[in-house]
């Protein structure tokens, strides 16, 4: 099994942080948005963009690219700074998110963004979308992957499990999702609003390849993707254990960063906990 | 009088004729895959062919899926299912990313019959015209519904194709031609004008024959197959030519295309108007004839429509 070296689990790690400063500074600077799901998705969306997905940001539209589904849409402000990172657009416009005449909207936008693969925000309906890409790429004999983040409270959503149903009856190999699991929804703890657990059982019932990972570890997200390639026949799901907030002490785990940015004060501990500005 | 066929049976026919000369075109069913008539085309081509169960928020999120990644999707379950219960996914998944996604619903309208009211879906004009980026089309019979698939086919975007579930007249010809957003003009006269879409234009027709053999009125006939965008240039010269319009579907007349045709008069040219269709309720069971004649639905209720007009002109 192959393995990161140091050195390369260090340079992710870096991409990371500088993801993070991202969402905590554009959410700042919109004065809304998400940052506490956009942080505990960073790791996972870096690792993805920076190691394991094949894309080329000189060609958004590359027929044969790894797709990306962001299925909790609300976390968009990660997906915007992996891109900016990529190279798919200036860093600097993530400065513009949220406003007037933005190509970065409050939720992902295939039409506004370049690097974006499908337009989401509407929750539970992201996995439906990927088996449609993942279904394309089978008739067209194309090897591209189709790479999904749902949010854990997405789980209580029926079109979840009509997509994950379908997924392993069509045999859907090519598709791997992640579940963001930071175990808090808008309303509280997911097993306080309507418990989701015991989340592998349930994806296993439903004849998914199933695998709990540390979602902020380099190593396991990587490596459980390359892991999943031995396995043919059916789609797989990594539960990705993670922290809401990841990175910035005062949001982590912490419900009301779920959907309010750090005012100016809060953005000054925020850098500083981050090993400064850019 | 006219040979009867169902448009549902053309649209099945049409879309194998559509797989046979374009590999992109995938087609998805929702476990009605036989009454949608969408069958053969899985028989003919079972790759490009998925039943996606009983799962209509799945059927359009799959088939954005495999819009954005350069397929032509027809999604096809009964309208209320469709439109109703998919709303969300259309909007979000379809709609808002413009993805050329063909949503061909069957079994619309009170035509329906015995299965009632649960099943007989009276507001999907209403649901579709309303959405951004969303064209609509209800053809009138047989003939058009086989030329209707193709246009909808070559025409990128989201659509929305309204088809019944029963036999229909044929009133159109293999030659008439079929653009989106052009009316036509079935019979010409300068007293009223009949505007219908779908299985109404029939009545229409039949309604304007009775206007001139014992009224002698000369009306207008016009056919509305699609509903979105609306034939505006088409529907303003009707009615400064003839002074009054009756619209006629079978579809809650608020917000239908009567609707429509009413908010494109009232800032263009004023005329009296009436819209002929269902009251805002819901149906029932019952024999479709029966159906239509209880709620409003037949040549003799467009004819009573039209004197309304006249009158107040």
């Amino acid at each position: 099994m192959p393995t990161l070296d140091d050195v390369r689990v260090k340079e992710l790690k870096e991409i990371a942080r500088r993801v993070r400063i991202h969402v905590v500074k554009s959410t700042h600077a919109a004065g809304s948005g998400h940052p506490g799901g956009s942080l505990s998705a960073t790791d996972i969306l870096t690792a993805l963009y920076f190691e394991v997905m094949n894309h080329n940001p000189e060609e958004p539209g590359w027929k044969d690219r790894d797709r990306l589904v962001l299925s909790k849409g609300h976390s968009a402000p990660a997906l915007y700074g992996v891109l900016a990172e990529a190279g798919y657009f200036p860093v600097e416009e993530l400065m513009t998110l949220r406003k007037l005449g933005s190509k970065l909207q409050g939720h992902p936008d295939m039409r506004k963004t370049p690097g974006v693969d499908i337009s989401t925000g509407s929750l539970g309906q992201g996995l439906s979308i990927s088996c449609g890409m993942a279904m394309a790429a089978k008739l067209d004999r194309r090897a591209c992957r189709v790479f999904t983040i749902c949010g854990d409270g997405e789980m209580q959503s029926g079109q979840i499990w009509e997509a994950a149903m379908f997924a392993s009856h069509q045999k859907l190999d090519n598709l791997i999702v992640f579940v963001d699991r930071n175990n808090l929804q808008i309303d509280g703890s997911t097993e306080d609003v309507v418990s989701i657990e015991p989340l592998v059982s349930k994806w296993k019932a439903f004849g998914w390849n199933v695998k709990d990972i540390d979602g902020h570890d380099m190593e396991d997200i990587v490596n459980s993707v390359k892991e999943l390639e031995e396995s043919h026949g059916s789609p797989s799901v990594l539960i990705a254990h993670t922290t809401k907030g990841k990175g910035v002490p005062f949001m982590e785990g912490s419900l009301a960063f779920h959907g309010k940015a750090a005012d100016d004060e809060q953005l000054k501990i925020a850098l500083e906990s981050l090993g400064g500005d850019l | 009088m006219w040979e009867m066929a169902k448009q549902r049976d053309a649209y099945g026919k049409t879309l194998v004729e559509l797989g046979r000369q374009r590999d992109d075109i995938v087609v998805l069913g929702a476990d009605l895959c036989g009454s949608c008539k969408v069958k053969n085309f899985g028989m003919e081509f079972p790759e490009r062919f998925f039943n996606v169960g009983i799962a209509e928020q799945n059927l359009i999120g799959i088939s954005a899926g495999l819009a954005a990644s350069g397929k032509t999707v027809f999604a096809s379950t009964f309208a209320v299912f469709a439109t109703g219960r998919a709303y969300d996914q259309i909007r979000q998944s379809i709609a808002y990313p413009r993805l050329d996604v063909k949503i061909v619903a069957t079994h619309a309208g009170i035509t329906v019959g015995g299965d009632g009211a649960s099943h007989q879906m009276l507001e999907d004009i209403a649901l579709m015209r309303v959405l951004p980026n969303v064209n609509v089309v209800a053809p009138a019979d047989y003939i058009e519904t086989a030329k209707a698939t193709r246009v909808v086919a070559e025409t990128e975007g989201p659509i929305y194709v309204r088809l019944g579930r029963s036999n229909v007249p044929i009133i159109t010809q293999e030659d008439d031609p079929f653009e989106m957003g052009v009316s036509t003009m079935l019979e010409d006269g300068t007293d009223v004008t009949l505007i219908g879409t779908g299985i109404m234009v029939s009545r229409c027709l039949k309604a304007a024959k009775i206007l001139e053999k014992q009224h002698d009125i000369g009306a207008r006939v016009i056919n509305m197959s699609t509903i979105k965008p609306l034939d505006e240039k088409a529907i303003v010269k009707a009615a400064k030519d003839t002074g009054g319009v009756v619209t006629a579907e079978e579809h809650v007349v608020s917000q239908g295309m009567g609707s429509g045709i009413s908010q494109v008069l009232s800032e263009s040219y004023h005329v009296p108007m009436k819209r002929v269709g269902i009251p805002n309720v819901f149906g029932e069971s019952g024999g479709s004839e029966e159906l239509m004649d209880k709620y409003g639905l037949t040549a003799e209720h467009i004819v009573e429509s039209a004197h309304d007009v006249i009158s107040r002109r």
